[in-house]
C-alpha cells in the first residue's frame, strides 16, 4: 500500500549556530499508511514533538523529505497552508491556544481559513464537537469558562472541524485525570473509527498506546529505534527498558504471574488480553 | 523572525570577560559609549574596533552571533547614515534634483555607520556575557547610593530582572501559539496592514492570558517564600571586586583618555 505520509532521512537542528544546537531528530524515515492508528512513543526529549510538526510543514527539515500523497510538502511553499488542513496537528497541552469568545466561535477558526460557507462550518462545528465529546449546550459559552479537560476537548475539535485526512495528537491526554484521560482516549478511537482517517497518537504511556493503536514507532535519542505491531514491540521487553522505556502494566502482571508458576499467555498488552487469557486459563482447568 | 531578537539573551561560558564583575562590565560598557562619541576621526575609531575585537575574541562569543543582533536595528543604520550622506552641507561630489553628497556626508555617514553599529555590539557583548541576574546585582548596587534620595533601586532591579527572565520564555510561548494557530491556517505574513492586525488576535489573546496567569503564580511564590522588598536582605553572592576588576578599569580608563587625547590632535 502507498503510504500517506512518507517520512525521508528527516534530520531536525535547533538553533544552529549557537552554542545550544543539537539535532532533536536524527535520520528518521517512517511510513504512515492511510486508515492506520499509529502510535508514536518515547520518553521525555527523544523528539517526538518535532518530528511530527515536520507532518504538516510547521518545522521545515535540517535535511531530508517529508512526502504527502508522494509529494515533497516543501516542493511548493504556498501550498502548505493546505497541507496544514489537511494534516491536523493538535499540540501538546492545546488548550492555550484557545482565544474566541465562544467555544462554536473557536472551533470555526480552521474552517473559516479554509474559506468555507457558513453553513458548510456550522455543519463541521457540530460534527467536530460530537466527536471531541463535547455536549451542545457548551458551544455557546466562553471557552475560558470551562475546565481543564473541556478546554482540551474544544482545542481537539477545533483541529476536528478541519476534517484533516491525518490526525496528530501530540499527547493528547498529558495531565488529565484518569476518567478524563480514558475518556477522551474513547473518543479519538471513536473518531478514528467512524471516519476511516488516520491518526497518529504521540505518547510516553504504554497502556494507552497498547489499548488503541494498531501500529507502534519508538523513538530514542533522536531516532526511530523499533516498529510493528504491539505485539511485536511490547515482546521485546529488554530492547524497551534499554531505551528508558517499559511494557504496559498488564505485561507486567502477566510476567509476574507466570514467574509465580501461573501459566498465563505472556503476550497480553490490554486489560481485556489478560482477562481473556486468565478466563482461558480457567476453562483449561490449569488455574490457582 | 522572533529567532532574530536576541536581546538579554545570556551566552553561558568561562572566560575572563564572563567572569569580571557585572559593576566592571557596566561601567566599561558606559565607558566605551562614551569614548564612541568623544571619537572623530578615524585613528579613534580604529582604536575602538581594536578594543572591540580584542574583547569579543577574549569573550569567545561567536562574532556570528554578534552579527545577528544587528538584524533588527539594520534599518535604523541604513536610515541614519541615509540622512547623514545627504543632509550634511559640505563639498559637493554629486548632485540630482534636490538630493546632492558631499564629502563630508559621506564621512558622517560612514562614522555614523560605524558608531551604531559598534554601539550595539559592544551592549550585546554586555548581555552574552553577562547573566541577567548578575546584570541587575550589577545595576542595583551601582545605583545604591541613589537610594538616599528615595529612588525604589531594589524593585527597579528586581523588576528588570524578572522582565529579563521572562523574555526568552515570552518568545517561546509565541512560537509555540503561533504555531499551533498556523497548524489551523492562521496566516501571520500576507495580507494588508488591517488583515495582519486582525490575524493577530488569535496570536494576542492567549499570550495575554498566559503571561497574567504568569505573573499571579510567580507573584504567589515569592509571597510563599516571604518576599517583602529589599530592606535588610542579604545576597547569595554578594559582588567583590578581583585583581582582574582593577585591572579592567585602569585599562578602560586608558582607553577612554587615549580617545580623549587623540580628540584633542583632531585625529
Ligand atoms: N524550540 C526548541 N528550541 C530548541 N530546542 C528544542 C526546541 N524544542 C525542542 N527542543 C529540544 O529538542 C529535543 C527534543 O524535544 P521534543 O521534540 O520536544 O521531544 P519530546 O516531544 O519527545 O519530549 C529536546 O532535547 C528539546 O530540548
Ligand atoms: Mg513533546
Amino acid at each position: 500500500m502507498e503510504p500517506i505520509i512518507r517520512v525521508e532521512n528527516l534530520v531536525h537542528t535547533y538553533g544552529e549556530g549557537t552554542p545550544f544546537c543539537r539535532s532533536a531528530v536524527d535520520g528518521i524515515s517512517l511510513d504512515i499508511y492511510p486508515g492506520e492508528f499509529l502510535g508514536v512513543i518515547g520518553h521525555t526529549g527523544s523528539g517526538k514533538s518535532t518530528l511530527i510538526q515536520h507532518l504538516n510543514g510547521l518545522l521545515k527539515p535540517t535535511a531530508g523529505r517529508v512526502l504527502f500523497h508522494g509529494k515533497d510538502i516543501w516542493e511548493d511553499t504556498k501550498k502548505i497552508r493546505e497541507v496544514r488542513f489537511r494534516v491536523g496537528l493538535v499540540f501538546q497541552y492545546p488548550e492555550y491556544q484557545l482565544f474566541e469568545e465562544t467555544v462554536r466561535k473557536d472551533i470555526s477558526f480552521g474552517p473559516k481559513n479554509m474559506g468555507l460557507s457558513e453553513e458548510e462550518i456550522a455543519r463541521r462545528v457540530e460534527r467536530a464537537a460530537a466527536f471531541a465529546g463535547l455536549a451542545p449546550e457548551l458551544l455557546d459559552q466562553s471557552p475560558f469558562e470551562l475546565s481543564g479537560g473541556q478546554k482540551r476537548r474544544v482545542a481537539i475539535a477545533g483541529v476536528i472541524a478541519m476534517e484533516p485526512e491525518v490526525l496528530v495528537l501530540d499527547e493528547p491526554s498529558a495531565g488529565l485525570d484518569p476518567a478524563g484521560r480514558d475518556g477522551l482516549l474513547a473518543n479519538i478511537r471513536d473518531y478514528h473509527r467512524a471516519t476511516g482517517s488516520t491518526v497518529v497518537l504521540v505518547s510516553h504511556s504504554m497502556d494507552e498506546i497498547a489499548e488503541n493503536v494498531d501500529r507502534i514507532a519508538v523513538l530514542s535519542d533522536a531516532g526511530v529505534v523499533m516498529s510493528g505491531t504491539p505485539q511485536e514491540v511490547f515482546s521485546r521487553s529488554e530492547e524497551l527498558e534499554a531505551v528508558g522505556l517499559t511494557v504496559p502494566q498488564v505485561t507486567k502482571v502477566a510476567m509476574e504471574l507466570r514467574r509465580r508458576g501461573v501459566m498465563v499467555d505472556a503476550a497480553v498488552y490490554t486489560v481485556s488480553d489478560l482477562y481473556h487469557a486468565l478466563t482461558a486459563l480457567g476453562k483449561g482447568g490449569a488455574g490457582c | 523572525m522572533l529567532k532574530d531578537i536576541t536581546l538579554g539573551q545570556y551566552f553561558p561560558g568561562n572566560s575572563v570577560v564572563h567572569r569580571l564583575d557585572p559593576r566592571t562590565k557596566l561601567l566599561m560598557v558606559v565607558a566605551y559609549i562614551a569614548a564612541l562619541f568623544l571619537a572623530k576621526w578615524f585613528v579613534s575609531y580604529a582604536v575602538m574596533l581594536a578594543v572591540l575585537a580584542a574583547c569579543v575574541s577574549i569573550s569567545r562569543v561567536p562574532p556570528k552571533s554578534l552579527v545577528r543582533g544587528l538584524k533588527p536595528v539594520l534599518f535604523i543604520i541604513a536610515f541614519t547614515a541615509v540622512l547623514n550622506l545627504f543632509y550634511t552641507p559640505g563639498r559637493e561630489i554629486w548632485r540630482w534634483w534636490i538630493f546632492k553628497i558631499t564629502w563630508e556626508g559621506m564621512e558622517t555617514a560612514f562614522f555614523m555607520m560605524l558608531r551604531i553599529t559598534m554601539l550595539i555590539m559592544g551592549t550585546f557583548l554586555l548581555t552574552y556575557t553577562t547573566s541577567p541576574i548578575r546584570l541587575t546585582d550589577g545595576l542595583e548596587s551601582l545605583l545604591g547610593p541613589l537610594k538616599k534620595v528615595h529612588v525604589p533601586v531594589h524593585e527597579l532591579s528586581m523588576m528588570m530582572s524578572i522582565a529579563l527572565r521572562f523574555i526568552p520564555t515570552l518568545i517561546e510561548e509565541t512560537d509555540k501559539i503561533m504555531s499551533a494557530q498556523k497548524a489551523r491556517g492562521a496566516d501571520f505574513e500576507t495580507g494588508n496592514l488591517l488583515q495582519r492586525a486582525k490575524a493577530m488576535i488569535p496570536l494576542l489573546v492567549p499570550l495575554f492570558i498566559s503571561a497574567f496567569r504568569r505573573a499571579d503564580e510567580l507573584a504567589v511564590a515569592m509571597e510563599c517564600r516571604c518576599y517583602h522588598g529589599g530592606e535588610g536582605r542579604t545576597k547569595l553572592h554578594p559582588l567583590r571586586y578581583q585583581r582582574r576588576d582593577y585591572v579592567t578599569l585602569l585599562l578602560g580608563a586608558a582607553v577612554l583618555g587615549t580617545v580623549i587625547a587623540l580628540r584633542n590632535f583632531g585625529l
